[in-house]
């Protein structure tokens, strides 16, 4: 019985926690492995964040400690050993005891996961029923306690509610409250706060954090996002194309990453306190089947030396419960959390504006969205407009884009008036303001070729055509970074980053003055984001280009933009250099903010 | 999360169709039929009005018909007309209702409700009504009216199913980068919203080609076929009726080559939707 966790190190209390020996998950068409080797040990009461980008079989190790892999893969080796029973090599049956009663999972999307028709009570109830918990007298109470504990109102009222009568934040954590409820030892969240703007992330991390703390249970938080992790977990593990390229406690790991990856990544994420010169990192994460010989990490590593090639690297430990998968990791020098951060943009340059906003009231039918926001937009200037959901920034960003019509006010660009909707404008005010969106998977049309859709404004603007404009193509193609192959690709084949480098191509095809950003980060993993950013960047500074930069992420904020408007409500309620605005908040909304904004510094 | 970085090459809609067995059984029975339909008259026994023998005598493959015409020789003459007939009103169907589908849907607002529900008020008639009504009217229709009648009648049903899948895509965000470049309202239906909808309209089109060659079939029967004389697989069943107990070849050969059509174009269409399924899945 406990002979399996004998010879781990680290374990607290005998029997307890949970053990994952040598994990391995493999296609089930080819011999391929998605992710292997993979040994972790998570201790009573300790939250151990999985960082990795898309791809890295973050989620593939998080369902495997519940004995599942999704459909065309299946876990090929490796023990999960919950107080020394092995979930791998139990009987189904005991593994549906389980899942939910010992291990308990929650997934991306908990919305989804709640039935919608029936009652939030009802379900919990059920719940209760199912796992035999409790009397049919005591369940209804049961569950009242349980919402209770994660700060849920739990009166009639309540209960009765359906799932599409909660807010995000609720429905998050009302799954969490049936998650907790029949006691599980483990608990394994595949990022259930992805699409919460940051006071209800905050909200639901804490809860999440508290209930781990007081009744002892593991928990393995999935996720992309390396600021959640640093504010929830004890421990961090980074995966990277299907291993952990580093373990060690979070504080070891933010202070002194020591694999080149696990550094790339903290190079690529954004400061709230300072401004950094963001990079992300080039080339993309392998695919299961077309990952590098050696080192998995050689072909987009700077430290990378003939060895990393053609050696497999073991992970090793560096120090007492710091594990890192490279050979090179006492020799590629110290590192600093602060490294890459440059001066914060001079606000009080002189400003020559471009575009200007005055009393804009937006509507959506007989709802009015948005009251009265006015701001304005020099050459060569970034300024962000930053809000939660429901803020109004996006319909904002599309008024301006001329891309919803049903607005009132005064925007003027040059000094003209400009009309509501893009086609009554004329079309040299259309090419010079240009709209990327937040989701490149939606923006681009999946028919066309790279070449067709890059090409097309210069056809319509009358820029260039034929082979003049595939040159023009090629040349754009090259400046965000995309190799000359991609030209007959259709926009399908492409991965997010890549996709939202094409509709940065396109935007820049019109040779435009004014770029709209709509989120444009948002869908993409944070080295992506740190590319992206790095390229908007560039363009700003080589070219003059003026953005208005939507985002909900003010560490973003605080590296791109040189003005910020604070929105609440379809209301500016602060706004000024960024500097200022964050540095020294005049509202309380604003400080809220800033206070629940996930940080690494 | 765990999808690949990047999708390896697709290959292209039609290789995949292909590779799908419901799809290629389908196709490749259909393909049977139309061959049998362009090449068999070559082979016939007897020519497409010629006296073959007595009327409803046993004589020859499937024995001859109520005025003693060859049964075979009829029904290889016979299936032209009806595929060439329904498949020109499928796609004057298609069009028509694909075009005001689509429109509606991009137009959106009190266009869209204005089309539609003019679209609805035509939907209440059966398909087969404003056929019938025309023709008692016409003497002799010519093929092009009734290619003309059937498609129209088409048309509100597939407008229908247009504007449903069309209004998935317009409201995504390419759209409304095409908007925003101002782009041509035509040009944004024809390059960006069309192209798009190729699998579910597909999956339509084999569906509407059935109930085309069923309407055929239907007004052959009840004696409305362009030209009474020629033989045409729906009349056939239509004018051997009476003699159904003592030469069923007569009424059973066409009725086969009906349902054997049927099945397969509906195969097809089957294997189509699916595979558009799995495409929006991806």
């Amino acid at each position: 019985m406990t002979a399996p966790t004998r010879d781990v190190p680290h374990t607290g209390t005998p029997g307890s926690g949970l053990v994952v020996e040598s994990l391995g998950v493999t296609l089930t068409g080819r011999p391929v492995d998605v992710v292997d080797d993979i040994d972790l040990v998570l201790r009573p009461g300790e939250v151990i964040g999985l960082v990795g980008e898309s791809g890295s079989g973050k989620t593939t190790v998080g369902t495997s400690l519940l004995g599942y892999s999704r459909a065309g893969a299946f876990i090929s080796s490796g023990k999960v050993l919950i107080e020394g029973r092995d979930v791998l090599a139990m009987p189904w049956r005991e593994v549906r005891q389980l899942r939910g009663e010992e291990i308990a999972y929650m997934p991306q999307d908990p919305a989804s996961a709640l039935n919608p028709s029936i009652r939030i009570g009802k379900q919990i109830v059920e719940l209760l029923e199912l796992r035999g918990i409790g009397t049919a007298a005591s369940r209804l109470q049961g569950a009242r306690d349980g919402l209770a504990e994660v700060g849920l109102p739990n009166d009639d009222e309540f209960l009765k509610r359906y799932a599409h009568q909660l807010s995000g934040g609720q429905v998050q954590r009302v799954a969490l409250a049936m998650a907790f409820l029949p006691k599980p030892k483990v608990l394994v969240l595949d990022e259930p706060t992805t699409g919460l703007d940051v006071t209800t992330q905050r909200m639901v991390l804490d809860t999440m954090a508290e209930l781990c703390r007081t009744h002892g249970v593991s928990a393995l938080y999935v996720t992309h996002d390396l600021a959640v992790v640093a504010n929830i977990a004890d421990r961090v593990a980074v995966m990277y194309a299907g291993q952990i390229a580093e373990l060690g406690p979070r504080d070891t790991v933010f202070s002194n990453p020591l694999h080149p990856y696990t550094r790339a990544l903290l190079d690529s994420i954004p400061h709230l306190s300072q401004a950094r010169a963001l990079k992300g990192i080039p080339g993309r994460t392998p695919a299961p089947g077309a990952r590098p010989e050696g080192c998995r990490f050689n072909d987009r590593c700077a430290f990378a030396i003939d060895q990393c090639r053609q050696q497999v690297p073991a992970l090793r430990a560096v120090a007492s419960d710091h594990e890192v998968r490279c050979i090179r990791a006492e020799e590629i020098g110290t590192w600093d959390i602060h490294r890459g951060t440059v001066p914060d943009a001079a606000p009080d340059r002189t400003r020559d504006v471009i575009l200007s906003v005055e009393g804009l009231n937006v509507f959506y039918g007989r709802t009015q969205v948005v009251h009265d926001v006015t701001f304005d937009l020099a050459k060569g200037e970034v300024v962000a407009l930053v809000g939660e959901s429901g803020s109004g920034k996006t319909t904002i960003s599309r008024s301006v884009g001329g891309l919803h019509k049903d607005w009132t006010g005064t925007l003027s660009f040059e000094g003209r008036e400009l009309a509501n909707s893009a086609r009554q404008r004329i079309a040299e005010d259309r090419r010079r303001i240009q709209y990327i969106f937040q989701n490149p998977y939606l923006s681009l049309n999946p028919r066309l070729t790279i070449e067709q859709i890059i090409k097309r404004p210069m056809e319509l603007f009358g820029i260039a055509k034929g082979k003049q404009a595939t040159d023009r193509v090629l040349e754009l193609m090259d400046q965000v970074a995309l190799g000359p192959t991609m030209l007959t690709y259709q926009a399908s084949r492409l991965s997010g980053g890549e996709r939202q480098r094409v509709a940065i191509a396109r935007a820049l095809a019109a040779e435009p003055d004014v770029i709209v950003c709509d989120e444009i980060t948002s869908a993409l993993d944070v080295s992506v984001q740190g590319s992206i950013v790095a390229l908007l960047d560039g363009l700003r500074r080589e070219r003059g280009i003026s953005m208005l930069f939507v985002t909900h992420n003010l560490a973003l904020v605080r590296s791109i933009a040189v003005r910020v408007e604070i929105l609440q409500q379809g209301r500016v309620v602060e706004a000024g250099s960024v500097v200022q605005v964050m540095e020294t908040p005049r509202e309380e909304y604003t400080r809220k903010l800033l206070s629940n904004s996930p940080r690494v510094d | 999360m765990t999808a690949p970085a990047s999708a390896p090459s697709a290959p292209s809609f039609w290789l995949r169709a292909r590779k799908q067995k419901r799809f290629a059984f389908g196709m490749g029975l259909t393909l049977l039929v139309v061959a049998f339909a362009l090449f068999a008259p070559f082979f016939a026994p007897y020519g497409e009005n010629e006296t073959a023998g007595p009327p409803y005598s046993p004589d020859g493959f499937f024995g001859t018909d109520y005025i003693g015409q060859d049964v075979l020789s009829r029904l290889m003459y016979g299936g032209v007309g009806v595929l060439v007939v329904a498949v020109l009103a499928t796609v004057l169907g298609m069009v028509l209702g694909v075009l005001i589908g689509v429109v509606a849907a991009y137009a959106g607002g009190w266009w869209d409700e204005i089309i539609m529900r003019l679209n609805d008020v035509l939907l209440a008639f059966p398909q087969i009504l404003l056929a019938l009504v025309v023709l008692t009217a016409v003497q002799n229709p010519a093929p092009w009216v009734i290619v003309l009648l059937i498609g129209v009648s088409h048309a509100p049903r597939v407008a229908r199913l247009a504007r449903g899948v069309a209004l998935g895509i317009v409201s995504r965000d390419f759209v409304a980068a095409a908007e925003a470049l101002g782009e041509k309202r035509s040009r944004v239906i024809m390059a960006e919203v069309l192209p798009n909808m190729v699998g579910p309209l597909l999956a339509e089109a084999g569906l509407r080609l059935t109930y085309s060659i069923a309407v055929v079939a239907g007004l052959g029967f009840l004696g409305f076929a362009a030209d009474p004389g020629a033989a045409n697989w729906g009349q056939m069943i239509y004018e051997n009726g009476l003699g159904l107990a003592t030469q069923p070849w007569a009424v059973l050969a066409p009725v086969l080559m009906i349902a054997v059509f049927t099945i397969a174009t509906n195969l097809m269409a089957d294997g189509l939707a699916q595979l558009s399924q799995k495409e929006d899945s991806r």
